[in-house]
């Protein structure tokens, strides 16, 4: 993968919104953003109600992917632009489930949401209609996902890369900071996991840094080139986030989103957890 | 779950809901204010980031149609930059536990 292939320009977007064929859908966690005004012609994917499981705590299994893509009118041969707000958080985080379930022709809009507010492009309020498909999704790649007990295995041996806020990383805080702060689990972050905040590859106007910037911001942090890499935050999306500058902008094999994140190790009886601002030992 | 706002994701919440009923301002740092233009206008739809001492990125959010934003930090120094279609603005501050009212303006 490459940025070419991964990512699209705003204004790429607003010339191919009535191509056939590109199907653009905003992903976010809080909907009423679409609801107000959206990129025309967009669907939208709400990231609690339609991608995780009501019940299970887990995200969507191949059969309701394919219900929802399907019943959304997604097809399997559909150039999928994904954005949102968040800096694209939700939408990376989709971005990872399309290619988990093998979508051919996924991309995320550079920049999102705040991109096309900050240069002024129009919205829209209309619900398009889409026909129903018969969509069918690959079974789940889980080399790009991470399970907990890979985790607690990859400490000393793999990268790990937190990239929530230091202040999350050094567990002054359990939340980000526009959230209330009162959580059950501890702080802290994974022995040996380098921190390198999300924000870090983000322009102040939510597009990606350049391929050389990028390369530059992981390798100072220590980031080990000969070694496989598991990212992880809170609840999953921001590592996406990284998962997708990682292995879909700088190309880096075997890279994988532990979606269980914080919110999952940070419960676990018995693991270690490091505090402080230093990555800890093994 | 009963906690109202442990948000199980990490989106922002709604930025002109009050404060919800389980936040304790005994151990929170509350930074809140209206975004507004040079003229007092209150900007909606505006991105406000918060950053730490050292610059480096916090949050972030969405004001609501009045201009709200809302973050909920920690003592110390920090500093909000704001982004809008009317422009972009800045303001540092000495946050003390409680709720932080600020006044944040931007300008093209």
């Amino acid at each position: 993968m490459s940025r070419d292939s991964a990512l699209v320009s705003a204004d790429w977007a607003e010339k191919n919104l009535e191509t056939p064929g590109v199907v653009f859908v905003e992903v976010d966690e809080d909907t009423t953003a679409y609801d107000g005004g959206h990129i025309p012609g967009a669907i939208k994917l709400d990231w609690k109600k339609d991608l995780q499981d009501p019940v299970r705590r887990d995200f969507v299994n191949q059969e309701q992917f394919a219900q929802l893509l399907s019943e959304r009118g997604i097809s399997n041969d559909d150039t999928v632009i994904l954005y949102g707000g968040n800096n694209n958080w939700f939408a990376a985080y989709a971005y990872w489930y399309f290619k988990l379930y093998g979508h051919g022709d996924v991309k995320l809009l550079d920049g999102g949401r705040k991109k096309w507010e900050l240069d002024a492009r129009p919205y829209s309020k209309d619900l398009p209609q889409r026909a129903r498909t018969s969509y069918t999704p690959q079974a789940p790649d889980l080399s790009i996902r991470a399970f907990r007990d890979e985790v607690v295995q990859a400490i000393g041996a793999k990268n790990l890369v937190d990239v929530r806020s230091p202040d999350e990383f050094a567990g002054r805080l359990l939340a980000p900071a526009h959230l209330p702060q009162e959580q059950s689990q501890r702080g802290g972050h994974i022995p040996t996991a380098i921190n390198v905040p999300w924000s870090k590859a983000a322009n102040e106007d939510g597009t990606f840094k350049s391929d050389e910037e990028l390369a530059k911001i992981y390798g100072e942090a220590g980031l080990d080139q000969s070694k496989d890499t598991i990212a992880y935050c809170r609840i999953g999306e921001r590592s996406s986030h990284t998962w997708f500058v990682l292995k879909e902008l700088l190309g880096k094999e075997n890279v994988k989103n532990y979606d269980g994140s914080w919110t999952e190790y940070g419960s676990l009886i018995g693991v270690p957890i490091a505090l402080g601002d230093e990555p800890g030992k093994a | 779950m009963t906690a109202p706002n442990t948000a199980a994701g990490c989106a922002a919440p709604d930025q002109s809901a009050p404060l919800p009923a389980g936040v304790d301002l005994e151990k929170e740092t509350v930074i809140t204010g209206v975004l507004r233009t040079t003229t007092g206008e209150p900007v909606g739809g505006g991105y406000v980031r918060l950053l730490d001492s050292s610059g480096e990125f916090t949050a972030e959010v969405v004001t609501s149609p009045e201009g709200l934003f809302r973050f909920f930090a920690a003592p110390g120094q920090w500093t909000l930059r704001a982004l809008s279609r009317q422009g972009n603005g800045d303001l540092s501050l000495d946050a003390t536990r409680g709720v932080n009212e600020v006044g944040l303006n931007v300008a093209a």
